[in-house]
Formats: C-alpha cells, structure tokens, sequence
C-alpha cells in the first residue's frame, strides 16, 4: 500500500488531534519537522471527530481541522464524523 | 513611574513598493488596502493570446466600452482586501447564526401565521436562483475586467451572493424542508411570476462587457431587489403582519445590501465621472437595465403585495434614480 | 413546534448538495452553449455534471468563520514580527534574497491563479466544480495578498524587491514564472485546471510550499513561515480538487483519457522546470537548510507521487514520461542553475555569492555522485578569481529555450558534461530548446508558442530599453538600458552579495541590536 499523509502546524491546537489520530491509527508515523508535524500512514488514515472531542473536552466540527491542515496526500473523504484519506490502490 | 520600552530604532530605506510610491507619493507608508489592491494585475509583456478568446490579450481593458486613463481609479470606499472583507464577513456570520439560533431555539418559525409563512417561501426561495446567477455574473467580471481595483470587490460580491443563496436555502429548511426548495425552482422554472426575472438572470449570462455586466447585475437588478424584496416586504410589510422573525433571518442581506451599495455608488460615479462619452455609455445602460429590472420585478412583488405592486415597485425606482443621480448619473 | 421536531437533520453531504447542487437550473431562454462558450473546444466530453464529487464540503458561513480565524493569526504575527524588527533574527541576510525570489517570482503567479480559477469557475456548467473553483480564487487573491503584506517590511530595509510588480513583467529570468502562468490561464479552462489544479497544486506545490516555509521556519523568518503555513491549509482543499478534477473528467468518458495523459506529461514537466529556481533556493540560498532538493524530490514527488499516479492507473493514467529525465537531472539541477544566476549576478535582482567550505561539505555530502567531481572545481575557481578582484559577471545574453524560456544551461539526460540543444523548423524560422520534453511540447502547438515574449530577442530587438533611448549613440551600453527598463538599480539590487549594502546593513542592524554600541 501506498503512503498518505496528514501535516498540521505544530501549536496548541493541533496537540490533542495529532494524539487522537495516532489513537484512532495505532500503524500512523509521526514525523516532526520545523513548526510543522506530518503524520504518515499505509494506505488509510481516519480522523474522529469522536476521539478529538474527549480529548479536548468540547464540541468539534471537523471543518476547524483546516485552520491547521498544512498538507495532505491520497484521496480524501468528509463526513460529519470522520475524515478519511486514503489511496484505493 | 513610567516605564520605557526599549527596541532598536533603525530608519527603513524606503516606505512601499515603487509602484505605490509612484501613485501617492513615496514619503509615507501604505495600507494593506493599497499593496494587496494597486497593479496586482500583470500589464506588460504577456507571452500568448488566450485560446478561449484570441481578438484579447489576457487582461484587456478593450473588453468593456467603458474607457479610463487609470482603471485604478476604482477604489473601493470599504477598503476591502481580502483580509479586511472576511472578517467583516465572519463578523457578520456570526450575528446571522444567533439571528437563526434564536428564531430556531425558540420555536419562532412555528409562530409565524400560515399566511406569512406562505408568502415567505413562495417569495424568498426561488430568488436562491437569483442570487446564483449573481454569483456567476461576479465571477465573470472578476474574470474578464481589467485592473484590480475594479476587478477585486467583484470575487468578493460572486461569494457574497453564493452566501446568501445559502442563508436562502436555509430560511427554506427553517420554514419549510427540502419539498419547499424543489417547490420553488419548479415556479423558477414554470411559473408565469418568475420568467420576466430568470429571463433577465439569463440575458444577463450572455453579456461579454464586463461593465455592463456589473450594471445589470449589481446596479440596476440588485440596486431595484434588495430595496424591494428585504427592505420593503419583509422589514416592513411583513413584519407588521407578524413576520418579524423573517426579517431576522434576512438581516445579513439587508446589511450586505447597505454595505455593498456604498461600493456600487462608488464605481458608477468613477465610472460616469471620467468622461462625458462614459457617462453617455452608463446613462443608456443604466436606463436600459433598471427598465428591465423593474418590469421583471413587478410580477415577483405580487407575490407578496398584490394590487399595491405597482405604487410600490414605482417608489423603488424613484429612490434608484435619486441614487443614480447622487452618483452623477441621472436617469 | 411539531414540524420543526419532526424534521430530518440533514447530514453534512445532504447538507451541502441542496446548499449548491439546488442552486442551478437549466436555462432556456438562452442557448447553453453561448452561456458557456468555451468547454467544447478542448475536446474533453462530460456527460453527466452532477457525478462531481464535492470533497470539502465548505458553505460560505462556514468558510468566512475559519478563513477569519486564519487571517487574525497571521496578521497579529504580521505585526509583532514587523514591530520586534523580526528581520534581524534571520540567519544571516543571504536568507532575504529567497524572500526576493518569493515575491517577484511567485507572489504574482498567485494573483493569476486567482483571476484564472476565477475564469474556470465562470466557465463550467457545474455546480459542484464552479463552487470549489470560486472559492480558489478567493483563496488565491488571499495568497497574494498576505504575500505582499508579510513581504512588505522586507522591503523597507532590504533591495531587490521595490519593484516586483514591475519586474515581474520585465526581468529576464522571470519570464520563466510568467510564461508558464501565462500558459495555463490562456489554455482551455479543462486544461487550466489539469494545469495548475492538478499539475501544480497536487503534485508539485509540496515542492514549492514545504521546503520553502520549512526553510522559512528554519531560518528565523517567523513572518514568511506564517503566511506560508497559512496559505498551505487552503492547499489542502486546492489540492483535493485538483484530483477530484482529474478523476472526474477521467471517469466521464475513455476519450478524455489520452487528452489528459498528454496535459500531465506537459505540465509537470512546465512545472518542474519552474522548480528549478526552488531546488537552487533549497540548496544555495537558505543559510540552514532543511533538505536538499534531491531529498525533496524523492519525497514529495517520486514517493508520494508515485502513489498517485499508482492510484490512477485504474484510469490508464500513467507517470509522466519526463519523470525519468528528471530523476537523472536531481544530482545536476540546482548547481547548474546556481551557476548560471553566479554569472548572471548583474542582472538579477538578487544577489548570488559562492558557498562557503562548510556548504561546499554539505553539498557534496547530499550529492555524493556530481557535486566533488563536476561542481566543486568550477566553485573554488570562481572563488579564487573573486579573492583576486576578478569576480566574473556574465554580459552576453544566453540562448533561451523557446518554452520554457530558460537560458539553454542543462546538460544531456546522461551525461552532464555536455548541453543538450534541441531545435525544430516552423514556418522558415528556427526554434531552440533544453530538452526533449519542451520540444514535443512546442510542436503540439507550436501556433502558440511561437508567441512567447523572449527576453533576450526581446533586448536584441531594442524592446527593453527605456521609452526614448537611442541605442546609436556613442558609447551606449545596453546593459545599463536594460537595467532601467527593469528598474533595477545597479550596485544596490544586483552584483555578489559580499559587496551589498544588504549585508552591509544587516551586520550594522544587528550589531545595534545586540551588542552597546
């Protein structure tokens, strides 16, 4: 399978999503760089819109995610509980 | 006891770009309104001839009759850059959600007598089309119109309108649901009361002089619909039949209309200011289309005022042609 | 009461499909094909609009909510780093000049994307495609933008840049950027959006964006790896439709397959070639680096890339031919380019300067294979001239490369120690060009570039010399005219960055605020 991969500005924000991605994508690689953090998986990644709200203890529109998203490769897919992204191949 | 705040003081060796500096001088800064707006289109020295319309250059102020010295002329009174214009936006998003909020956490649609409610979707929902014409017609301008002075507000005002055909499918969801939405594009599309308007949205598509276009669409057809329809039917007439709850889903238009018409007055009178074969050239458009408009408006407003229509929708063109003539055009 | 309880709510796709989908109409009072005259002649058959798959579903409420969140950030950033003189934080002031070839370069290539998605938007009948292409050219406008504004202050204190727009329009080397927007907004809006929805978006902006801001970040430059952080989070919606794009057009019929294969081969390979200024950027310019160019390619493009085009395969998509040149051009590429802006330095508005024997260790520990044997040597003797006051600054004008206008510099695929040249016969007039690639792309359609404004026959021709310039008189020295229609100021803008006022004022700048003078 093929990587994708999510990057997110590194900030307060993006703390506890990065921690519910790698929660919800146990396979995901987490790769820092300057001011910035990708997070690389095979194949699929899902972001829980679920995981992030009881980490940050709030109510979350996966539509904030933008505000951070730096990057992102593979297919992309949106609903009001997940994003997926993935390669069919 | 007064407390210095020490930081390296070093003198700039210049205060803007060249190209500011040449229009207002290069002894003082400029805004963010200036650098993001004067000469951001490309002038000079473009490498070939666009396949889609090969008699013009990319840009190409031969593409409207209207002739300037200096398209920058165009400045916009809101100073609007992109910045400055979504957070003015957002600030005004956020009142339309508690407007909606309330009417929906309170039950106030449910308030509402059948009658205006009635009158309401049947009114409101099919000028969702409208302002999607709208879009596209600002999308064009912005695309085919020469220098960003001029061009720029129009990107803004082709989003403004997609936003408010949305505020519109919501007032439809709130007060109606989905069959409310399909229900008014089929009177859109069949109904005797709709084709002067989708007649007109559709002439206007095929208008190639991007500023006629922005006379059709945001002179003439907006500057005769908003007055009519959010300023006069639902702020007054409707509201006074228990319809109040209407008018605070419709505020964000009423705002934008007040707001976005200070821009319109503004280019015209730029417009018609810089020569008398300018103005020669707005004073038949003008007429031409607020002509149009007001016909194809006519049959719309019965919807909501019967047999008043006409003394109405007359008053509405007085006060357009007393703004016209503040802008130095009269009609 | 009851009505409204009872009421479904509508999902997210729902939601959104009767928020723009609901929108439209079928005209009839006028013809579709004069309200949407220019989707026939490209020759791509769509058959059904409504198969468009919106990816981020954004209504405008939603959109003006996070894209104001965005600018209230960047702009605080904005200022604090203009009032705290956050330029002098940089790492030395070598690292202003990519700030130079940021906004002379690419900043106006924002401004026509946004004005080309705003032509693309306008001109497909979908919904679904018109909405997502309007709010790109909102997003593009907001990219030039904060672009100026966060450079701004760099212009205050550093040269080179107080003339961009005008430069842009002028300046030799810029014509490469330019033409290659100039391409995209002038093809058919199907290939427009292959071109830089596609092309440029998804598969090369990477290239562009991380590195830079990346760089940018590394580099102390707190205001450029805002706004360029900033900007990247509206890529990624830019990014989905540029393979929504694709994959659309792909599905909608077989014969729209081999018309979009040959837009992909033509624009990555455009698009790379553009990227040459980046790879010497990442390799020459920025005094820390991150990665070398070579390790950016192979990331960003060979690897996740690669993916992609394993992904479209089931469409009969396959990687661009050119991606095998490229792939032997990575051990080359930035220190041919180097080389030529060295040469060049006096009529750049940037300046150049030799890298040092810790960069030189760098290079050639990132470039095992070329940088010791072919590059190196040529270094250290231009070094050793400069040390004896002969720092060599090329006056005679390079051949150009008729489509990708840049100077003929590259060598054969293979051998790196010859250049390769390519010409082609049209219409009694001869034609040359770097590579392969940019030959077969000339004669594609060679009607339209045949048009491209070269700078250098433009400057033979006595088209860049200032309005009422006689170039008969005694002692005329072109340079020096060609310089002023640029409006480059010799011996401030251009020349070796030793002898600069840049660094000049930087050493005084910092010196002020660091140590009690």
């Amino acid at each position: 399978m093929s990587t994708v991969f999510l990057a997110l500005q590194t900030n307060e924000d993006t703390r506890p999503i990065i921690e519910a991605i790698l929660q919800d994508n146990p396979s995901a690689v987490v790769d820092e760089q300057p001011a910035m953090v990708k997070i690389n998986a095979d194949g699929r990644l899902v972001v829980r819109r679920e995981t992030i709200e009881e980490l940050i203890g709030r109510d979350y529109d996966l539509q904030e995610l933008q505000v951070n998203m730096i990057t992102m490769s593979g297919n992309l897919d949106q609903t009001d509980d997940e994003i997926t992204l993935f390669w069919k191949s | 006891m007064q407390i210095d705040l020490r930081t390296v003081t070093i003198k700039p060796l210049r205060q803007t770009f060249d190209n500011i500096a040449r229009r207002i001088g290069a002894d003082k800064p400029a805004s963010r309104y200036q650098e993001g707006t004067l000469d951001m289109q490309q002038t000079a020295n473009f490498h070939y001839r666009p396949t889609w319309d090969p008699a013009h250059d990319i840009y190409d102020a031969s593409r409207t009759a209207i002739k300037m010295a200096d398209w920058y002329a165009f400045k916009d009174p809101r100073q609007f850059y992109y910045g400055a214009y979504t957070l003015a936006r957002a600030k005004q998003q956020d009142t339309a959600e508690a407007n909606f909020d309330f009417v929906e956490n309170r039950g106030l649609a449910a308030t509402l007598p059948e009658s205006v409610r009635k009158t309401v979707l049947e009114l409101l929902l099919p000028l969702r089309h409208v302002a999607w014409g709208s879009n596209m017609n600002n999308a064009s301008v912005c695309a085919y119109s020469y220098g960003t002075g001029f061009s720029q507000p129009h990107i803004y005002q082709a989003m403004d309108q997609l936003g408010i055909a949305q505020y519109l499918t919501r007032v439809g969801l709130l007060l109606g649901d989905v069959e409310s939405l399909d229900e008014a594009k089929r009177a859109w599309m069949d109904d005797d009361a709709w084709q002067g308007l989708r007649r007109y949205v559709e002439d206007s598509f095929v208008i190639k002089d991007p500023v006629e276009l922005f006379v059709a669409q945001n002179v003439a057809l907006d500057g005769l619909l908003y007055p009519l329809v959010y300023e006069t039917i639902i702020d007054d007439v409707l509201s006074s039949q228990g319809g109040t709850p209407v008018a605070m889903l419709t505020q964000f238009m009423t705002d934008w209309f007040t707001e976005t018409r200070k821009w319109v007055d503004a280019t015209v009178k730029i417009a018609a200011a810089e020569s008398p074969e300018n103005k020669e050239v707005m004073t038949r458009w003008l007429s031409q289309w607020r002509d149009r408009s007001a016909a194809a408006l006519l049959p719309v407003a019965r919807i909501a005022l019967g047999d008043r229509s006409d003394e109405v929708v007359g008053e509405v063109v007085q006060q357009f042609n007393a703004r016209m003539a503040k802008a130095g055009v009269a009609l | 009461m009851d009505m409204q309880v009872a009421k479904k709510k509508l999902g997210l796709k729902e939601r959104y499909a009767v928020m723009t989908r609901g929108l439209d109409w079928t005209p009839s009072y006028q013809k579709m094909e004069d309200i949407y005259p220019y989707i026939a002649y490209e020759g791509i058959k769509i058959h059904d609009w409504d198969k468009w798959e919106d990816p981020f579903r954004l209504t405008m409420d939603a959109y003006w909510k996070y894209q104001a969140e965005k600018e209230r950030k960047l702009y605080a950033i904005i200022d604090a780093f203009n009032q705290n003189n956050g330029h002098l934080n940089v790492t030395d002031a070598r690292y202003v000049n990519t700030v130079k070839l940021f906004i002379s370069g690419i900043s106006p290539l924002e401004y026509v994307a946004h004005r080309g998605f705003a032509h693309a938007g306008r001109a497909f009948p979908g919904p679904g495609p018109r909405v997502a292409c309007l709010m790109q050219s909102l997003d593009e406008i907001r990219h030039a933008q904060t672009q100026v504004h966060s450079i701004s202050n760099y212009n205050k204190y550093y040269n080179g840049m107080h003339d961009f727009h005008h430069m842009h329009d002028r300046v030799w080397f810029l014509s490469v950027p330019k033409s290659f927007f100039d391409d995209a907004i002038t093809a058919g809006p199907f290939e427009f959006m292959v071109s830089i929805g596609f092309s440029f978006e998804y598969v090369l902006t990477n290239l562009l964006f991380v590195p830079f801001v990346s760089g940018a970040a590394y580099n102390g430059d707190m205001g450029t790896m805002t706004f360029g952080f900033s900007a990247q989070s509206d890529e990624a919606r830019h990014m989905t439709l540029g393979l929504e794009v694709i994959k659309f057009i792909l599905e909608q019929d077989p014969a729209n397959v081999p018309i979009v294969q040959r837009w992909i081969d033509k624009w990555t390979w455009r698009g790379y070639r553009v990227l040459t200024l980046v790879a010497m950027m990442m390799d020459y310019m920025l005094p820390k680096r991150t990665m070398s160019w070579k390790e950016a390619w192979e990331v960003y493009f060979e690897e996740n890339g690669g993916a992609l085009f394993k992904d479209l395969a089931r469409y009969g998509i396959t990687m661009p031919k050119c991606a095998e040149q490229i792939a032997l051009e990575k051990d080359h590429l930035s220190h041919q380019a180097w080389s030529t802006f060295y040469n060049y330095a006096a009529a750049a508005n940037f300046h150049t300067w030799m890298p040092d024997e810790d960069e030189m260790a760098w290079l050639s520990s990132k470039y095992p294979e070329s940088f010791d044997k072919l590059y190196r040597p040529r270094y250290e003797f231009w070094r050793e001239q400069a040390a004896k006051g002969n720092r060599f600054y090329n006056k005679t004008l390079p051949m150009l490369c008729q489509t990708c206008q840049i100077p003929m510099i590259f060598t054969e695929p293979g051998d790196a120690t010859k250049i390769c040249y390519r010409e082609v016969d049209y219409k009694g007039d001869k034609y040359h060009f770097c590579s392969d690639h940019c030959k077969e792309i000339f004669e594609h359609e060679p009607e339209k570039y045949v048009q491209a404004w070269l700078p250098v026959h433009q400057i033979y021709q006595g088209n860049c010399f200032p309005e009422g310039t006689d170039p008969t008189v005694e002692g005329f020295d072109p340079l020096a005219a060609v310089l002023k229609y640029y409006n480059l100021e010799h011996g401030r803008d251009n020349l070796d960055f030793d002898i600069s006022e840049d660094k000049k004022n930087f050493a005084e700048w910092r010196g002020q605020a660091t140590k009690n003078i």
